[in-house]
Parts: C-alpha cells; sequence; structure tokens
C-alpha cells in the first residue's frame, strides 16, 4: 500500500512506537495527537485501542497531546479525531497485533492464524500459551513505518467499539483537579498581562507607583515594548494588580470600534475579496424568484474557564502546559517568536474548559513563555481574567447571507444563489505573528492575512453554503473581507451553522410558496436514503402530523445538514413557545454517525450542540464599544442558563457497516434552523437575525 | 503576620494566616491546595467557584476570608462518595468539567433541603451556574438520580 492512502495522522508519523508502547509494567501506553477539549476523544481512542488490540482498557494508558512522546496530529478540530485520528490509531494496533502475532507464531512454532488474542494474552486454541504482548514486546521492533497492508478488525468483530464506556477524566475532575489551571509546581509564581486594549496601541503611561499600591503586596511589573506582565507570588496580588492596571494604563494610537460595527450587516459596506463558483443563474422567465437576507452577529468562544498555561524556562529548556488544540502548532509558533529551537521547547497538553475552537489558549500560552523567558528558573502560571478571555479571544465572525431561487414548475428551487459576506474562519490564524503577545514586544514581524479558501469542500466561511439537496444549480458569491474590525478565527463549525441556519430558514419559505409541508418539500430534494432516514425520524419523534396552522405562539420547525456535506448527518425538531421571549421547550434529534465508538459520549456532543446552538440563536451577540469589546463579562454576555434549557431526545440511527464520522458539530445548523423555522411557525412571521431577541420579535410581528 | 483565621475545611480544622480580605477562593485554591473551586469570572457570574458554607451556596470568588472564621466550607472534595458525585458520573454529566465542582456543591445543598426536587427545582437551584458545552439536560437528570438514590434504603 502506498503511504498516501494511509490516513494523515498516520502517514505524517507512520513510526509505530511513535504510537504505541508496551511498558515493562504491564501496561500499554497509546500516545494520540488529538486532544480532550472536553469531547471524550481519549476515551473513544482507548477503545479503538482496546478492540484492535485486545487490551484491557484498564490496562492502557493515554499520552495525549505532547511534543516529546506523542505524535503530531496537527490540530484537534473540525470533527476529524475520530475520522482521521481514530482511522490512524486503528491501522496502527492492527499492524501492531500481526508483528506480535507473527513473533508469537515464530515462538512458538505454529503458524500465525493458529494464535487469538485475549486481555493481551496469546491464546491456541483458547488456552493460554504463556506468551503476550508484554513477553514479547522485547522481540517485536516497533520502530518501522506503518505500511497500512493490515486490515482491521470487521465490525462483527468489535467488543469494545460500540459500547457506552465512561469519560476517563470525569472523575479526576469531580475530585477537584484535572486542569491546567491546578497545575502546582515548586516556587510556582503567578502571572497576569495587561493587554493592548486595541491592536498596535502604544503604552503612553502606566503609574507603577499606584498599581504597586493597589496591587498590595510585592509584585514584578516586567515590560518589553507595550507587553506588560504582572508577576507575583500572591494570586491575589497579581489579580488586584491586573484589575487596576486596566484602569492605570494610558495608551495611544487605539483604532476605536464603533457599536454598529458588531453588527453583521456592516460588512456588506467593507472591501471584499470577491470570490465566485459555479454557473451564474440561468434566466427562468416567468416563474417565482425569491430572496431573503440571513445573519449572525459576532460569537464568542466563552470558554466558561479563562485561559491559561504553566511556562517554565530551566537551562535553555522551556516546559510548557497549555490547553491548546495543537502542540506543536504551538511550539512553532514560540520558536518563531522566542528566537527558540523547537527542539529547546517541549509543550504538554494539559485540560482546560472547553474551548469549541480556536480561543485565547494559544495567545495565553505565549504570554506564559514570554513571561518565563524574563524570570528563568521560575515556574510561571499565567491566567487571564474574565474580561481578557471576552475582550480579546478571536470571535467566530459575523456573517451576512443572502439566498436567491427560482421555483420550477414542480415548486422546488431550479437554482440557488447563496452570496456571503464574512471575515476569516480560519487562516494562519496560530501563527506565531498572529499572536497577542508578538504584537506586543517590541519590533514585531508583519501579522500575516488569512488564506481562507472559498471552496464549499469542507469550507470555512462557505462549510456548508452549498446544498446537500439535488437543486439544478448553485452558485456561491463568497465576499471575504481578510480584515474584518475584530480579530476572528475558528469557531465550532465556523460558517456552517449561519450557512445552514439560511438555508433550512430558506427552504421553509419556498415550501410555503409551495403549499408545501416543510418536510415533504425536503424529501422532494434529499436523494441520500441516509439523508432522508434522519429527516423522516426526527419528524415522527417529534409527532411533526400534529403540526398546525402558524400563529399560535406556539411552533415546531426541522432542521437538517450533513456537516461539512461528508461529516455526520442530523436532522432537529424544535418546538418553541413565544411569548415576551423565545423558549425552546423540546428538541427531537435522530442523527447517523456511521460506525460508533461510544453512542453515550456521542449523544453528549449533539445535545451539547444543540444546547450551545440554541443558546447562539437566542441571545447571543459580541457588543462592540470605542475602546474595544465591551460585553466583558457574562452579565453582557449571557448565554442559555439551567432554567431554558429544552427537553432533548436524540437517537443515533444505524447504517450498517459504514465509516465512523464526525459529529463534533453536526447539530449545530439543524438546531438554528428548526429554531428559525419553529418560531416562523409559531410567530407566523419570521425572524432571519441572530440573536432572537425581544426587539426583533416584535419587529417581526409589527 | 496576622492572627490566623480558623474554620472547617471539608470536615478538617484550618487556621489559615492568609490577609483576612483575601478572597476564599484563593485561599482555597493557593493556601489550602483544594483546588476544586475554579476561577470562572470573578464577578458571582458564572457558580464555577461555588462552595457551601455552612450547608449554604456562596461564591468563593467575591467571599473573603474573614467571613468564614468559624464556619464550615464544604467544596466539591469533601462531597467524595455523595450520591451527587455518583450520580453525575452515572450520567456522564459533563463534557469539559470545568463547572461541575460548582454544580455538585449547589445540587447536594439542594438534596439536603428538597429529598424529591422537581424537573423545575433542580433548574432553579442551579441557575447561579452556567455551561458552556451544554451539559445541562445530563446534569438535570443526574440530580434527579441523586435524589433518588438517597431517598432508597441503604443496601
Amino acid at each position: 500500500m502506498i503511504p498516501n492512502a494511509l490516513p494523515k495522522s498516520l502517514a505524517d508519523n507512520p513510526m509505530l512506537d511513535r504510537w504505541l508502547h508496551f511498558r515493562p509494567d504491564g501496561r500499554l501506553r497509546v500516545a494520540v495527537g488529538k486532544v480532550e477539549i472536553g469531547q471524550g476523544i481519549t476515551t473513544a481512542l482507548a477503545q479503538i485501542a482496546a478492540d484492535e488490540l485486545d487490551v484491557p482498557l484498564a490496562r492502557i494508558d493515554m499520552l495525549s497531546g505532547d511534543t516529546e512522546q506523542a505524535p503530531d496530529e496537527g490540530s484537534t478540530s473540525s470533527s476529524q479525531s475520530i475520522e482521521v485520528g481514530g482511522a490512524s490509531l486503528r491501522l496502527a494496533c492492527a499492524e501492531v497485533r500481526a508483528l506480535f502475532v507473527a513473533e508469537a507464531a515464530r515462538a512458538l512454532n505454529c503458524p500465525p492464524d493458529a494464535l487469538a488474542i485475549a486481555h493481551g494474552a496469546i491464546t491456541r486454541a483458547g488456552r493460554p500459551t504463556g506468551q503476550s504482548y508484554w513477553t514479547l514486546a522485547p522481540r517485536v521492533a516497533l520502530h518501522v513505518a506503518a505500511t497500512g497492508a493490515v486490515a482491521p478488525k470487521p465490525r462483527a468483530a468489535h467488543a469494545v467499539i460500540g459500547r457506552s464506556i465512561a469519560r476517563r477524566d470525569l472523575p479526576a475532575k469531580l475530585a477537584g483537579g484535572g486542569f491546567v489551571h491546578d497545575i502546582q509546581l515548586p516556587g510556582m509564581r503567578h502571572a497576569r498581562v495587561l493587554r493592548q486594549p486595541r491592536p498596535d496601541a502604544r503604552l503612553a503611561r502606566l503609574d507603577e507607583a499606584a498599581l504597586r499600591k493597589a496591587a498590595g503586596g510585592p509584585l514584578d511589573i516586567l515590560r518589553r515594548g507595550d507587553f506588560v506582565a504582572l508577576v507575583a507570588d500572591s494570586e491575589t496580588v497579581a489579580r488586584r494588580a491586573a484589575i487596576a492596571a486596566t484602569t492605570l494604563a494610558v495608551w495611544d494610537g487605539l483604532t476605536p470600534l464603533a457599536p454598529e460595527m458588531a453588527e453583521a450587516g456592516w460588512l456588506r459596506s467593507q472591501p471584499s475579496d470577491d470570490r465566485t463558483a459555479g454557473p451564474p443563474p440561468a434566466a427562468h422567465s416567468g416563474l417565482l424568484r425569491h430572496q431573503a437576507s440571513y445573519s449572525r452577529p459576532y460569537i464568542a468562544h466563552a470558554a466558561l474557564g479563562p485561559s491559561c498555561a504553566v511556562a517554565w524556562l530551566q537551562g535553555g529548556q522551556l516546559t510548557l502546559w497549555s490547553h491548546v488544540q495543537g502542540v506543536y502548532i504551538l511550539r512553532q509558533a514560540l520558536a518563531e517568536v522566542l528566537h527558540l529551537d523547537a527542539g529547546a521547547i517541549t509543550v504538554h497538553h494539559a485540560h482546560g474548559a472547553g474551548c469549541y475552537g480556536h480561543n485565547g489558549a494559544d495567545d495565553a500560552a505565549l504570554d506564559a513563555a514570554v513571561i518565563a523567558t524574563l524570570l528563568p528558573g521560575t515556574p510561571i502560571r499565567l491566567l487571564w481574567q474574565r474580561e481578557d478571555e471576552f475582550g480579546f479571544e478571536p470571535l467566530g465572525s459575523a456573517m451576512s447571507i443572502r439566498l436567491e431561487a427560482t421555483l420550477g414548475p414542480d415548486g422546488l428551487p431550479a437554482d440557488l444563489l447563496s452570496e456571503i459576506w464574512s471575515a476569516p474562519h480560519v487562516g494562519n490564524t496560530r501563527a506565531g505573528a498572529n499572536l497577542l503577545a508578538t504584537r506586543a514586544l517590541p519590533n514585531p514581524p508583519p501579522a500575516i492575512a488569512s488564506n481562507e479558501s472559498s471552496n464549499p469542500d469542507p469550507g470555512a466561511g462557505t462549510r456548508n453554503a452549498a446544498p446537500y439537496y439535488a437543486i439544478p444549480e448553485h452558485r456561491l458569491l463568497h465576499h471575504f473581507i481578510p480584515r474584518g474590525p475584530v480579530r476572528t478565527s475558528s469557531l465550532r463549525g465556523l460558517g456552517a451553522l449561519p450557512n445552514v441556519f439560511a438555508l433550512e430558514c430558506f427552504l421553509d419559505e419556498l415550501a410555503a410558496f409551495s403549499h408545501t409541508d416543510p418536510l415533504d418539500y425536503r424529501l422532494a430534494m434529499l436523494p441520500d436514503p441516509r439523508a432522508r432516514a434522519v429527516l423522516s425520524r426526527a419528524a415522527e419523534m417529534a409527532g411533526w402530523a400534529r403540526r398546525g396552522p402558524s400563529g399560535s405562539g406556539t411552533g415546531l420547525g426541522l432542521g437538517f445538514s450533513r456537516y461539512k456535506n461528508r461529516a455526520g448527518y442530523a436532522a432537529v425538531v424544535a418546538e418553541v413557545v413565544v411569548e415576551r421571549e423565545v423558549r425552546v421547550a423540546r428538541v427531537w434529534c435522530a442523527a447517523d454517525a456511521g460506525l460508533v465508538i461510544n453512542p453515550d459520549g456521542l449523544i453528549n456532543q449533539l445535545e451539547g450542540g444543540i444546547v450551545q446552538a440554541a443558546s447562539w440563536v437566542l441571545k447571543e451577540q459580541v457588543a462592540f464599544e470605542a475602546a474595544g469589546i465591551a460585553s466583558r463579562n457574562w452579565d453582557s454576555y449571557p448565554i442559555l442558563r439551567f432554567s431554558e434549557i429544552p427537553e432533548i431526545r436524540t437517537e443515533l440511527l444505524d447504517p450498517g457497516d459504514q465509516p465512523p464520522l464526525g459529529v463534533g458539530e453536526c447539530t449545530m445548523g439543524p438546531t438554528a434552523g428548526a429554531i428559525g423555522n419553529a418560531v416562523a411557525h409559531a410567530l407566523g412571521a419570521r425572524i432571519r437575525d441572530m440573536p432572537f431577541t425581544r426587539e426583533r420579535i416584535l419587529a417581526a410581528i409589527g | 503576620m496576622n492572627e490566623p483565621t480558623r474554620f472547617i475545611a471539608n470536615g478538617r480544622a484550618v487556621a489559615v494566616a492568609d490577609d483576612p480580605a483575601t478572597p476564599l477562593l484563593d485561599v482555597l485554591r493557593n493556601t489550602l491546595a483544594i483546588t476544586g473551586p475554579r476561577y470562572g469570572c470573578g464577578q458571582e457570574l458564572c457558580g464555577a467557584c461555588m462552595v457551601l458554607v455552612d450547608g449554604t451556596p456562596s461564591y468563593a470568588c467575591t467571599r473573603e476570608l474573614w467571613s468564614v472564621a468559624g464556619r464550615t466550607v464544604t467544596t466539591v472534595e469533601g462531597l467524595a462518595g455523595h450520591a451527587v458525585i455518583a450520580a453525575l458520573l452515572a450520567e456522564q454529566a459533563g463534557q469539559c468539567g470545568y463547572c461541575l465542582s460548582g454544580i455538585a456543591v449547589s445540587a447536594a445543598a439542594l438534596l439536603a433541603s428538597n429529598a424529591e426536587p422537581s424537573r423545575t427545582a433542580i433548574a432553579a437551584a442551579l441557575e447561579p451556574h452556567l455551561c458552556r458545552c451544554g451539559s445541562q439536560p445530563r446534569v438535570l437528570r443526574a440530580v434527579a438520580r441523586a435524589a433518588a438514590a438517597l431517598k432508597a434504603p441503604a443496601a
């Protein structure tokens, strides 16, 4: 098999000993590059290894995200951890198993197919042979490249895959530990950073005497250019200093923001790099044409725990603990900025609060690293204040979307035009030059512009902009705004939620013109049987047939998408009650993720996506003011609370023997579409702009 | 040197020499190495720092050390073996888990006063707590499960 045929993670890290190590203590260490960000990935990957090798889960230790000992799998993002990381680990395990069986056959002087493995031990005709992975390990060289020539087990042979195994990391987190925030090292000091309020702002004045007084204890103020670190033995002192510093610092060169820039529509007035794809709409004269515009504002990742990192420079070697999505990507960025050899930097992944994409983790890691290099020998725990997290994390871009379609004689769309205005969702956002501390240090290198592609497969701002439905012609106009008013980067699903929201709402509008039920309308243009199955099942679960006329104040709406048009399928039905505000009362979801490694973990991801999408649609918008981000805490950036959580029922459909599909993001777009359509059904009037505020409800029913 | 502040932390008598105005959160995490209560917002808006003071949920981020003198402070570490912890694990009621130590103590306080809380009552008791991952449906189930477990006669 040619190396190209290996899944990316294995092609990039072909040496088998990079993945698996049978230790002399009778345990198996599985090393992976995909990291735990609350999605249960280390548990699911352990299940894959356990099944493929026939080693008990209890004998497996997982090491994830480590530049010394784990493979480089890039970033943990885009629902790729099972599809690519899992497939890689599976192949590596299959190959290692075959090497051990071959060695056992030599040792036992029998053909390999006379042997089996149970609980890590080699058996022959069901009886122990005295050999195991661990007895053979000294004789089996794993420092060899994977060939991909050994097929993994067939689905019927799975014993651990497909079972709801409890998460490996939760017990520690319910016992008071488990996070990077909890690391304590001897002599560790606490640090905060005084941030430039806007990019390129210059620190004109900082009253250090007043700052020390406010801190109320011994404080080191370390300044390099416009990078200011506040370091103390006491975290209380460091925090007081951080709070005082924001009011004591005087900055020059602020490029102000304005409140109206926070609206998605503002992007339409900005210079853009315009890209088009697909044929121009044909002339369909005399038929009904419909167009409508939809939007989502800037959204914050809003991790519950602010970004944190621990850094320690010892004898020229920098060690860092961080909750970044990609430890090797971070190491490269640190090497660039600190002018260090990458070999002089070790990054260990440590758990943080859920990030849902590229948040402040990388910036905080660089903050800690810079401070550690200024204080050699001292471990530094750097934590962002809550206000820093909201004020400086890269945001999910606002998007404005205009859709236009012609209805054919059958009432179905004969064509579709998708016009999208958006700032970047990806593209060099983690390069060292773009991290916050770099911009504040003396002589920063030029910032690197996003290289985001407009190709909707897999797409960034254009993700899921191409319809999964059989619409004869699709044209895409992407107005890419490379420099928006604020820094933006990947947030769960990138453009998928806004694009699916727009299309699913638009389809309901078209269905209404055709006097067709929204479910029937979709099924009439969905040839993929798996797509039809999730849609039909979600409708059945919700009792779609009971859906009455619109305008009653209670509404039922549905939404569907296949994430990236090639990952997990999800259909969602939402029931809403609209009074003063929109309340999502119940949600039904049917999903198809192909081969499921851990059903309970997968449902947790699907339902988490439903809740988060509901929160975005109903409540969330980052606010701007002249001095920068105005929404700096949970009172000005409210999210869904416990009393607002819908009852959710989820079912996984089994499509038979199919490969696993990523699901981390797949329910979000359908949920947004379902809520949009349910609110339109409840009101008899449509809200097309997120969030669905009281003002927008009133405007809709005007 | 300050006169030490004495209180009971998770059943253990402690005497802390920190400045009495130190936030309880810093005392617990950094002086006593009780890291279950977590910094989330510093303004009583997210519940990640929640602890029980004499059995009542209280924000450790704004509460100062002096105010717990002579009182009992319970954190998630003090709930080891409690039905709430078992139920949260049984329901796998978390994703990143950052919010759970605060949620666990509020849930334990609820169950101490209401043996059979409705879903609405559970949601009301947990209203001070944010969860960004969307694990709330599971948390609501877990607290109901813990209530049922506490009511069941001991085996």
